[in-house]
């Protein structure tokens, strides 16, 4: 009586199973969801989610995928913590992580010594993925080392000589000052001054005015939004009128909400192009307007929706194992993306080189060829 | 370096010196009246410029146009609710905990900051990004070489002089100042004379949040924007300037603020790297306070607020 019932009981289990649902395999992102930069970060947040989500609702999907959303603040002491929560949690097979440089940094060793594989889908920082050997971090978005060269050649191509360089004394902001610097001395421009300054500084008129005496054509700024709205509103106060040009930190609707009319004429160049223009872009935007998120997906929600595409992807041909998965996004090579083609290299670095030029015209970021300024209808300030 | 420049450097430091002065004198306040530190205060300068900026942007909705109704109107209403907010804080939170440890009313008004942060950053639209703050004043500048001087940074100059003025006069001339340095004197004592303690208490904490208010509304105007952030290292630079001059002594918070903010100017100036002169300043505010630990101007008891 006993085996029968046993027996029963077994094979009830057995035929429950094929019944239930898809196994769950969690994703992690890690980005800022709060503080000055969250913007980008809850942009990428919700990109990644639609990822998720869009796979999730196709019936081919073999797993069921849950993500695991953590904040880092932009903060690497904050950005450890989050990622050793997320590397520690066995269920998490993979992550999409960090948007800023300095976190990004931070965190490698972690997702290291955990085995952990993680695609970075903002950090611009070539470090992230140069400094070191370990295969368990990729990176979806092109580094500074390219948006600083197209820079430097598209500046000389306008005929300006004169920089003063500010930057913020993180690793994102040294990095940009190293790698413009050294782009625009060879093509032949002169930098005047370099100015290090503090992430959360707030009163820049004692720098601005040793600037003013500088007369610099160009005021050059490596950081992130906060601190690029108040250097160019105070700029204004001083009544310096050099050219403002940023890099991608600043390419986000919250710069030029912050200024208003006085972002008008700001340059700024970022990896990869606008959502709408992507190869995949139309259909992202879409896809995203339907989910109805409060807040847009930013300059780098594409990067993060990719990021969580190629993990989906190498967990559906090779199962969740952090391992395998690591082993299959290592061997990445010419995968259709909406940022276009995604190949990483030995760095787990994808080699796209392609770096769009913005100008913010009438409160929007312009494609540079598409602005009135390109078309000399606007003329850049000239001293 | 020319004259014009030296005149900017300075312009640049007494802006940022009057700002800082209002802030420590709320400190001093504070200290002053009840012998308490009220690391909210940093806060309290953010809110206070984040009501101004609500209060503008709704009248501006409803086609207020004149300029000079409109900056009374967000002043006058920063103000108030400041003030109302620090008469709050005394009622609900600083004088029930006044026979606990002093750590208590620190750890709990350092809470409060915190909480008033997160707060407009979350429930203020869109909070976590920095907010342009509109130019109501007029931004006429006058160039001479490289010193340039706008109309708004003079007026803004003058304000914060009159309101720290203001409330020094308040305290020295009035039948409340005589109240409020009664209290700061022997409160035991003021009790039994007929002053009526809570009120009096409670009356400083919002004068010192109207104040605070104030450096929150010149901020914004001097700088043309405000995030939620903002009151952190005020409040921090604030409270310095009140310890370094001496903290219970308005002379002194006022001295510490402008002296702050040339200790700041000057490590500007200095280093090639801009960005230590902040440890610049506040490595010389730890020398101070070694070389003088009860601070520039050293408090009196029958002197104090």
């Amino acid at each position: 009586m006993l085996q029968r019932s046993a027996l029963l009981f077994v094979s009830l289990l057995l035929l429950a199973l094929p019944a239930a649902a898809k196994d769950s395999v969690r994703i992690a992102f890690i980005g800022p969801l709060t503080g000055g930069v969250s913007a980008n970060g809850i942009g990428g947040r919700n990109s990644a989610d639609l990822a998720v989500r869009v796979r999730n609702a196709e019936s081919a999907t073999k797993y069921e995928y849950e993500l695991v959303v953590l904040d880092d603040e932009c903060k690497p002491n904050i950005g450890v913590q989050v990622a050793t929560k997320a590397a520690a949690d066995r269920k998490v097979i993979a992550g999409v992580t960090h948007y800023c440089s300095a976190v990004a940094m931070g965190t490698v060793d972690v997702y290291h010594k955990f085995g952990l594989p993680v695609i970075v889908w903002g950090a611009v920082l070539p470090d992230v993925t140069s400094a070191h050997d370990y295969d368990e971090v990729h990176r979806v978005n092109g580094t500074m080392i390219n948006q600083n060269e197209v820079a430097a050649k598209f500046m000389a191509g306008l005929k300006y000589k004169r920089w003063v360089v500010i930057h913020d004394t993180t690793d994102y902001g040294k990095g940009h000052n190293k790698y413009f610097s050294e782009d625009i001395a060879q093509q032949g421009g002169t930098i005047v001054g370099t100015f290090g300054v503090t992430a959360d500084q707030q009163d820049f008129n004692a720098e601005l005015t040793k600037i003013k005496e500088l007369k610099p054509e160009v005021v050059y700024f490596g950081g992130l939004t906060p601190i690029g709205v108040r250097i160019r509103s105070q700029m204004e106060k001083l009544g310096i009128k050099a050219v403002f040009q940023g890099t991608s930190g600043i390419v986000s609707d919250a710069f030029i909400e912050g200024l208003g009319p006085l972002a008008e004429g700001t340059l700024a160049f970022r990896e990869g192009a606008p959502a709408e223009k992507l190869p995949g872009g139309q259909a992202f935007l879409e896809q995203y307007r339907k989910q109805n998120y409060a807040d847009p997906p930013e300059a780098y929600g594409a990067f993060a929706y990719a990021a969580a595409n190629l993990i989906i992807d190498a967990i559906e041909k090779v199962g969740p194992d952090r391992k395998k998965v690591m082993r299959e996004l290592n061997a990445t090579r010419d995968h259709q993306s909406i940022v276009g083609p995604v190949t990483f290299d030995d760095h787990g670095q994808n080699t796209v080189p392609l770096i769009t030029k913005f100008v913010v015209q009438d409160g929007k970021w312009l494609v540079w060829e598409d602005s009135e300024y390109a078309k000399g209808k606007r003329k850049l300030p000239r001293s | 370096m020319d004259f014009g420049l030296a005149g900017q450097y300075v312009l640049n430091g007494l802006m940022l010196g009057v700002i800082y002065a209002m802030v420590a004198v709320g400190f001093t306040l504070f200290f002053g009246v009840l012998d308490v530190i009220k690391f909210s205060h940093g806060d309290v300068v953010m809110v206070g410029a984040f009501v101004a900026l609500a209060t503008f942007l709704g009248l501006q909705d409803l086609g207020v146009g004149s300029s000079i109704a409109l900056i009374l109107a967000v002043c006058v209403t920063a103000l108030a609710a400041t003030a109302v907010l620090g008469a709050l804080i005394a009622r609900f939170l600083v004088l029930p905990l006044r026979g606990s440890p002093p750590l208590n009313t620190l750890l709990i008004t350092l809470m409060l900051g915190l909480a008033l942060r997160e707060a407009v950053r979350l429930f203020y639209p869109n909070g976590s990004n920095p907010k342009p703050f509109p130019a109501l004043l007029p931004t006429d500048a006058w160039s001479l070489g490289n010193f340039t001087l706008r109309a708004d940074s003079l007026i803004l100059l003058a304000m914060g002089i009159t309101a720290i003025v203001g409330v020094h006069m308040l305290i020295n001339r009035t039948r409340m100042g005589l109240a409020i340095r009664a209290v700061a004197q022997d409160p035991e004592t003021a009790r039994v004379m007929g002053v009526n303690f809570e009120r009096v208490v409670m009356f400083t904490f919002a004068l010192g949040s109207a104040l605070a208010a104030l450096a929150g509304v010149t901020n914004g105007l001097y700088y043309n924007e405000i995030n939620f952030g903002m009151g952190l290292l005020l409040g921090v630079i604030g409270f310095s300037a009140a310890v370094v001059g001496g903290l219970g002594n308005i002379y002194g918070a006022i001295l510490g603020g402008f002296l702050f903010a040339a200790l700041q100017t000057i490590g500007a100036i200095w280093f090639a790297v801009p960005a230590y002169k902040d440890v610049f300043a506040f490595a010389a505010v730890i020398l101070l306070m070694a070389w003088k630990p009860t601070g520039l101007i050293a408090e009196k008891s029958a002197e104090r607020v």
